[in-house]
């Protein structure tokens, strides 16, 4: 007789009248159609399952897509870096072989790689945002780039296409280039022009021209000068332009030469910078932590992590701001409801209900109503200020600033707040027993003492809901810090809207917001673990 | 001291005790009106002399509460009529509401109402104080919010009271806001976008939020809390994130700046409110209903239509109207993933704020106090009626 061990959990759990069963040999027991009951259970359960999922997906795949996947797509950002690469593929690739700590500017060979990938950027204009991306880390970088995009058309290089053409006029003939080009095997014996004309390519095919009526650009003779005069064994290539191609070999020699990175420099002298190549060649991965260091007030250099210069340092004197402020509004808020929820709790429920309007109806009004209204009673014009004024407890001409700092934002924000620490607080208080209270005070406790020793412990778990759910909410607040912050009030999350919708470094802006998920996850985690989230209740 | 300490029913003593603190309360309105027309202690004197003759005069002749305190209110009333006009009329019957009340409520003895017998004056003094502090934080809560109605009635450009408006001059105030707002093709165009998003928005999430808060109430849901937790995390993460999220996800997917994107934004942000709420009605559900109606032969959409979906109703109107509240009161999420042309009440009252153009905000907020004052009753008779079909509460 053997029972089988499983999970006592589980379905297959052995039963007590298993073993009868099988002591009277009648084997398992079975369900109205034959099969065995277990299995039959089994796959009800199954089945119900499946249909609580089914009820389940529609929704769950409709938060995915639009919530959790933007959501995603900012953590993605906060280190996607794939800018430079793209656009500046090969001198990425050349910039591998060059140091940075060698203190001079790269040679000839970055500079040629550099002089096609710009020409190609220039012409599909995506060499500006290159330069915006970059100016992010160095200051100069974007007015570099759009100067010398203006210039790299009209580099001294065109002497190649020239002399090329003197040869033999075909040169200029862009269905010769095209036949020769789109031979087998020219790629290992022309790399360079191979590559080259590939950005040919693109370049027409953005502007809608075709590569057999065109003659290719400057740069594009550049590399096949380059190709040819490092040598490049054109005896292995035996299609279309074999001669012409042998010929050029042959004379390029006594060809008259201009120097890229020359051409470079006098478009402007910044690019025998080696520091400017060190920020390319830093920001040249795909992915980078750039955005976080600088969102805690570093940067990454070619020397490694250095600090922001101090009157850059702002991002972590703003998290300081947003969690002290979200603090003190925290404080506040228990320092105002808790005697509020106290009473709610203790009064009849008649009562407490009536008062519980003063309290759902600012929850119930538009954020926007209530930040309206303190920006109407702030003011130094504005109601507080009159009243003052009129008691003569403050004269006309020193009124006080109530709004547009961080005393605006603090007393506005509590106000928003302040239901939704009164709400948990109530119901928390509501499940304490008074009796409690009364029998502390009967076996000789003072008040006071009631109150700390029996009655207080008792209600921390609301304090730690209402607390961490204001914190939640504070942390992340943006309409009532701008409108009543100015600038000292401001909170973090100003800065990420500022990155977004001004400054546009998208980037910065995702991993400020990464940051602050975090924070709030973290909190989310311990709210879930002290109150639970199925026990978040609503009013 | 010992004056204080009187047994519930009589009252305590007239001179030594309800006087004196009556004049005390009179003195502090003496203080604040000399101290606006800089004769503070006049003022101080004054008050404290009206103050003792009203707490002596309604003690020996005018006992009855009620009668006692609209009286005071009258004479004050009539005094500051002679006074001070208009202003003095309101101002002096408030003013002698209050200290009518206030001297009988000290005479009658019922400031020991809240406290029990044997209670010290001490303790007396604290639980009023108590009341007093609860009192100003209620008054804290819901001031700022009524401050805004009168507000809206300016007759002037300004964010404040203006001296006619004090006097109760009806030339001080007007319509002319509400009639801008109804007017102006600005605010209009944003009324119609926010009545245009926020059904959509609601019907969406509570559609999708209804069912899944069965199946999420069903005994055996593989993954509860994490679908519990992804469901609900709209909720949690700051809007900011949602919102820098969504503008980066949608305006790669060609959403942004849409009215389905704004739609698909404010419905996700719905959702949570929809499903606690739902799933907090469902907790109270009897699934023997169900079986019930299954055995008599319905099948599982009739039975939901006809059993079940009657019985949580009440949770799933309100978690509509929390939803729509959520998407009508949304600014900023609609502020990144809308463009001018998604532009909503809210959006429009930002810019107005920021810019300071003009009190038509104030008339727009007091519509929208109305609206909410509607949202709060109706949520509340829902949640009673909830409470009741499901015998939890005996009201």
């Amino acid at each position: 007789m053997k029972v089988p061990a499983t999970d006592p959990n589980t379905m297959d759990a052995p039963t007590p009248d298993d073993a009868l069963h099988l002591v009277k040999g009648e084997g398992p027991i079975v369900a109205a159609d034959g099969r065995p009951l277990k299995a039959s259970l089994r796959r009800a359960l199954r089945r119900e399952k499946l249909r609580a999922l089914g009820l389940v997906a529609p929704l769950l795949i409709f938060v995915l897509v639009s919530f959790i996947a933007p959501i995603a797509d900012m953590l993605f950002r906060s280190v996607e870096n794939q800018i430079v690469a793209d656009t500046l593929p090969r001198t990425v690739a050349a910039l591998e072989d060059w140091d940075y700590s060698s203190g001079e500017a790269p040679g000839e060979d970055v500079f040629a790689a550099f002089y096609v990938d710009l020409s190609e950027a220039v012409a599909l204009k995506t060499h500006t945002r290159l330069g915006t991306r970059l100016n992010y880390e160095m200051t100069g970088m974007s007015s570099l780039f759009r100067k010398t995009g203006r210039r790299v058309g009209r580099f001294d290089t065109d002497i190649y296409a020239d002399q090329f053409a003197a040869l033999d006029p075909a040169w200029k003939d862009g269905a010769a280039w095209m036949e020769m080009m789109s031979a087998p095997g020219i790629e290992s014996v022309l790399p360079e022009t191979a590559s080259a004309w590939q950005s040919w390519l693109r370049i027409l095919e953005n502007e809608g021209d075709d590569p057999a009526e065109e003659t290719p650009a400057d740069f594009v003779f550049t590399m096949l000068y380059r190709d040819l005069a490092r040598g490049a064994d054109v005896s292995a290539y035996n299609g279309p332009g074999a001669d012409r191609l042998a010929a050029a070999a042959a004379a390029v020699g006594g060809f008259e030469t201009v120097s890229i990175k020359e051409q470079f420099l006098k478009a402007d002298k910044d690019w025998g910078d080696p520091e400017v190549w060190g920020v390319i060649q830093t920001f040249s991965p795909p992915y980078t932590p750039g955005y976080f260091l600088a969102a805690v007030d570093l940067k990454l250099t070619p020397h490694g992590i250095e600090k922001q210069p101090e009157e850059q340092q702002i991002y972590v004197m703003l998290f300081n701001r947003t969690l002290f402020m979200s603090l003190v509004i925290t404080g506040a808020c228990i320092l105002l409801g808790y005697p509020v929820a106290y009473l709610l709790s203790s009064l009849p429920l008649r009562t407490s209900n009536i008062l519980m309007i003063l309290v759902l109806l600012p929850f119930w009004t538009s954020l926007l109503v209530r930040t309206s209204a303190w920006k109407v009673l702030l003011q130094q014009q504005g109601v507080i200020n009159d009243i003052l004024v009129w008691l003569g407890l403050v004269d006309d001409a020193n009124r006080l600033i109530l709004i547009n700092n961080q005393t605006g934002t603090i007393i506005a924000m509590t106000h928003i707040l302040l239901p939704f620490m009164i709400l948990p607080l109530y119901s928390v208080m509501k499940t304490i027993p008074p009796s409690y209270m009364r029998a502390a005070k009967s076996l000789g406790a003072t008040n006071w003492t009631a109150f700390w020793r029996v009655y207080f412990p008792q209600s921390v778990p609301g304090i730690g809901a209402g607390s961490i759910l204001v914190f939640i909410l504070a942390i992340g607040y943006y309409i009532t810090p701008e409108l009543v912050g100015g600038t000292s009030g401001t909170f973090i999350s100003n800065r990420i809207a500022y990155h977004i919708s001004s400054s546009l470094n998208w980037g910065l802006a995702a991993a400020l917001g990464t940051i602050l998920l975090g924070v709030v996850l973290i909190l989310y985690w311990l709210y879930d673990r002290i109150v639970g989230i199925d026990n978040v209740s609503l009013g | 001291m010992t004056t204080i300490v009187t047994p519930r029913g009589t009252s305590p003593s007239l001179t030594g005790f309800t006087i004196p603190l009556t004049a005390a309360l009179g003195g502090f309105f003496g203080l604040l009106a000399g101290s606006a027309n800089d004769m503070v202690l006049a003022g101080l004197v004054a008050g404290a002399a009206i103050g003792a003759a009203t707490a002596w005069v309604l003690a020996r002749f005018l006992p009855d509460r009620r009668r006692g305190k609209w009286a005071t209110a009258a004479v004050y009333a009539l005094g500051g009529l002679l006074s001070g006009g208009t202003t003095g009329l309101v101002a002096g019957g408030v003013i002698g509401l209050v200290m009518g009340w206030f001297a009988l409520w000290l005479h009658s003895g019922r400031y020991r109402a809240g406290v029990p017998v044997y209670a010290t004056p001490l303790q007396v003094l604290w639980h009023n104080s108590y009341l007093f502090i609860c009192g100003l934080i209620f008054f804290f809560l819901i001031a700022p919010i009524i401050v805004v109605i009168p507000l809206s009635f300016n007759a002037e450009e300004f964010f404040t009271f203006t001296p006619k408006m004090l006097a109760l001059d009806p030339e001080g105030y007007s319509l002319r806001h509400y009639r801008d707002f109804f007017t102006n093709p600005d605010w209009q165009q944003a009324l119609r976008n926010s009545v245009r998003i926020a059904p959509a928005a609601t019907l969406l999430s509570v559609s999708l939020g209804t069912l899944a808060a069965i199946g999420l109430s069903r005994p055996h849901v593989p993954f509860r809390r994490a679908i519990m937790a992804i469901l609900i995390s709209p909720m949690i993460v700051p809007l900011i994130i949602s919102a820098a999220g969504m503008y980066f996800f949608y305006s790669r997917i060609g959403l942004q700046g849409t009215y389905a994107g704004v739609v698909l934004a404010h419905a996700a942000l719905g959702i949570p409110f929809v499903i606690i709420t739902v799933t907090a009605t469902l907790v109270g559900f009897d699934e023997s209903l169900t079986r019930a109606s299954a055995s008599m032969g319905a099948g599982p959409v009739r039975t939901f239509f006809r059993v079940q979906m009657p019985l949580i109703l009440p949770g799933v109107i309100s978690g509509a109207l929390f939803a729509f509240i959520t998407s009508f009161d949304e600014v900023v999420v609609v502020l990144f993933v809308g463009s001018a042309g998604q532009k909503t009440l809210p959006w429009q009252m930002f810019t107005g704020l920021r810019e300071q153009i003009s009190p038509t905000i104030l008339a727009v907020a007091t519509i929208l106090v109305t609206l909410s004052i509607l949202l709060l009753t109706t949520v509340e008779l829902l949640r009673r009626r909830s409470e009741r079909l499901r015998g939890m509460s005996p009201g």
